[in-house]
């Protein structure tokens, strides 16, 4: 049937099963926008790109979906690229389409043209220039199968606008696709070191990341860590993939991991790493990271194999079909020692915890995440920003089940929250949704509230607000001798804000308002934002400095405790 | 160690710009890189000799084979293979040298393919050490201008290889 450039767009999203787009329209993708009236898409009018593209990422996580945002040429296209950025870092399945200039003047400096495919070319999995209508459909089929095959990614499509404007043939089903590559057969003698390296280890260890949700992997995680005695420790996208309340579950591994699983990891004789890239957040410095441990490594994409870390038996695949042909085959152990040793770590940490320590009045972040936690009963989505709440709530919000953390983790986006969880809400329009964001990262992209309105969604919003740029200027206290440059931060009067948009808005100040204020913004039933003034000079714990051994870490002084914190004016 | 990597790349704009951008973004050092034509119009073929000094070869071709138009990548350092590199050299020549030059380059199957009042351009191909052997002998006489090539490479014997187009690719005209 013969349809407009403008029409194939939106025939193929529909074909692909998108109902939802975020979106910003503009001078070139104007015909695609035109046509957008006749299909059944919803498309969610964003108050900057940049939220267009967090909202696909953030719808694509909640729901496993391929995420979609649309923008004009020109600056429309490069508000888009740290929202691409991000999804790369984090490998979101995600399309974005762009308008171009006409195909006439390509090349020219014409009005509002960038090169986008150019500008995009490393934060994109693959990206098309489209200059004729009847690319239109075979690069779109194509790029939603780019978009999911193997380990998932950004992908863009940029189309001229008089391609968008003319018409041809569209026939969905002679258009290729992408087939990807078949899967690779493991070698056998790599299977049976694996194998071995089980069957012989006395202190083994389960690091698990974000591929364990990617490949639906969490039931044969669960039974292979049950079967080897194998504790398990959680990249930061890994958190959800494996139940923090289940006995073997250890939390979050890193920088900011608990001291124990750091330590746990150095004592290892075998490290057995589950879809996770050994990103340096996770290994501190390589030079002398799990020294003791061999390692045996499964992971879908084979470049990041022996990338960081050298491994001694790489099985690259899809870890769901890899382990399930591995189970039968894998040895039942116990490793009551090893578990008890990892025991005595947990006692010392959970002496320095300040979950454990009185509030004496004053409000800290990690009380506010912990009753958050204990208020929604750890069933919400959380969508966190970057910086100090992030890792807070990486380390006392519990996520029992997967895709129930949505954070920012490869790229560290601040202004992620928000839109991130517009797309959330928007793909799980049931689930209970919570933004936690600091006053810095949140004030970069406020303005998709009007979003959030416009759309009528019902999303609570915890600032975490302490005056500060709170992680970097953690780094000044730690590394830069207190020398807090640039990092004081100055923010609105949020609750106004909030009001300036038609959002509830309340002020939190004390540690025993926390659970009421949040029990009344869930029973509300519409939006809220809660301005929670916490500790202004409190600091994450542990922490394992950048390139740092990972066991040397800066812990929480014992005696210090909260009286040496500052306390707000 | 240099490593020589082959691929089969699909032949459309901007290839070359993703792998030129895959080696500089990831800092993967490149020694040459050629491409051009293969047996089926669709494809190209490159061939790239990276330096493995801080990234092991192996680890460059699966970057590689993340590229969506690339289709396959071999490492034939260690296969036999028939390699060649071709030098336009120009060097100083006054007319009473011509001969001279003229049979050094033969000795190398080299040949003068352009004679100017006062040098020659002389024409080699070979693998990277011949053409390196013919250079060092004729720098004393002052090389003006030189361009390589840079190594393209392919597999020795009949055995089948997934660096070709299938007969079915071919068959459907690719």
């Amino acid at each position: 049937m013969i349809r407009t450039g403008g029409q194939i767009v939106w025939e193929c999203l529909v074909r692909e099963g998108v109902d939802t787009v975020f979106g910003y329209p503009g001078g070139c993708i104007l015909p695609a926008y035109d046509a957008m009236l006749e299909y059944p898409v919803h498309h969610v009018l964003v108050r900057h790109e940049q939220g267009a593209a967090h909202m696909a990422d953030g719808y694509a996580r909640a729901s496993g979906k391929v995420g979609v945002a649309v923008a004009t040429s020109g600056p429309g296209a490069t508000n888009l690229t740290t929202g691409i950025a991000n999804a790369m870092m984090d490998s979101i399945p995600t399309v974005f389409i762009t308008g171009q200039v006409s195909s006439k003047v390509l090349g020219t400096d014409a009005f509002q043209e960038t090169d986008v495919t150019g500008i995009t070319l490393p934060i994109t999995k693959h990206n098309a220039l489209v200059t004729d209508v009847r690319e239109i459909g075979p690069a779109i089929k194509e790029a939603f199968g780019i978009a999911r095959a193997g380990r998932p990614g950004p992908v863009l499509v940029d189309i001229c606008k008089d391609a968008l404007q003319a018409s041809t043939d569209y026939d969905w089903d002679s258009y290729p696709g992408y087939e990807g590559d078949p899967p690779r057969s493991l070698r056998k003698e790599d299977v049976q070191t694996a194998l071995d390296l089980i069957a012989n280890a006395k202190r083994p260890l389960i690091l698990a990341g974000h591929g364990v949700m990617k490949s639906g992997a969490m039931a044969v995680v669960q039974a292979f860590a049950e079967k080897t005695n194998t504790p398990v420790a959680l990249t930061l996208l890994g958190l959800g993939g494996f139940p923090a309340s289940h006995p073997l579950c250890l939390g979050m591994m890193g920088m900011h991991g608990e001291a124990f699983v750091n330590v746990a990891i150095q004592e290892a004789d075998l490290l057995i790493a589950f879809g996770m890239r050994f990103d340096d957040r996770v290994t501190g410095k390589l030079s002398t990271y799990a020294l003791n441990a061999k390692k045996i490594h499964i992971e879908i994409d084979a470049s990041e194999v022996g990338k960081n870390v050298r491994v001694d038996a790489a099985l690259v695949g899809d870890l769901r079909t890899v382990l399930e042909s591995l189970m039968p085959e894998v040895p039942s152990r116990q490793h009551p020692e090893w578990h008890a040793r990892i025991e005595e770590g947990k006692a010392q940490t959970r002496s320095l915890d300040i979950i454990s320590r009185p509030d004496e009045g004053r409000l800290l972040a990690a009380h506010v995440i912990h009753d958050l936690w204990r208020a929604t009963k750890g069933n919400a989505i959380v969508v966190t920003d970057v910086g100090q709440h992030q890792m807070w709530e990486a380390q006392y919000y519990a996520h029992e089940k997967p895709r129930t953390l949505i954070t920012s983790g490869g790229l560290g986006t601040m202004g992620f929250a928000l839109p991130a969880a517009i797309g959330a809400k928007m793909a799980r329009p049931d689930a209970e949704v919570w933004v936690v964001a600091g006053d810095g990262g949140f004030q970069m992209t406020q303005c998709e509230l009007a979003t959030l309105q416009q759309e009528k969604l019902d999303i609570k919003i915890a600032i975490i607000n302490n005056g500060f740029l709170g992680m970097v200027r953690q780094w000044q206290e730690f590394f830069y001798a207190k020398r807090y440059s640039a990092t004081p931060i100055l923010s609105p009067d949020f609750v106004k804000l909030a009001d300036a948009y038609g959002i509830a808005g309340h002020r939190v100040s004390h540690r025993n308002d926390v659970i009421p204020t949040v029990e009344a913004a869930r029973a509300s039933g519409r939006a809220t934002l809660i301005d929670f003034r916490v500790e202004q000079e409190e600091s994450v714990y542990p922490m394992v400095p950048a390139g740092a051994d990972l066991d040397a870490m800066i812990r929480r002084p014992a005696a210090v405790a909260v009286e040496a914190l500052g306390v707000r004016a | 160690m240099k490593h020589t990597l082959v691929a089969r790349v699909k032949h459309q704009p901007g290839v070359l710009s993703r792998v030129s951008g895959l080696f500089r973004r990831r800092a993967f050092n490149i020694d040459t890189l050629t491409v051009g034509g293969s047996e089926a119009p669709d494809y190209a073929r490159m061939t790239i000799v990276v330096d493995t000094l801080r990234t092991p070869a192996a680890l460059v071709a699966a970057n590689l084979r993340k590229l969506i138009p690339v289709v396959e990548v071999i490492d034939v350092t260690h296969m036999p293979t028939v390699e060649r590199d071709l030098a336009l050299i120009r060097v100083k020549c006054a007319p009473s040298e011509r001969a001279e030059v003229a049979g050094l380059a033969d000795i190398f199957r080299g040949r003068v393919v352009d004679v100017a009042a006062d040098s020659v351009i002389v024409e080699v191909t070979g693998d990277a050490e011949k053409l390196d052997g013919l250079l060092d002998l004729l720098r004393p006489r002052g090389i003006i201008e030189m361009v390589r090539t840079g190594k393209v490479a392919m597999l020795r014997g009949t055995a089948s290889s997934s660096l070709r187009t299938s007969a079915t690719e071919l068959a459907k005209g690719a």
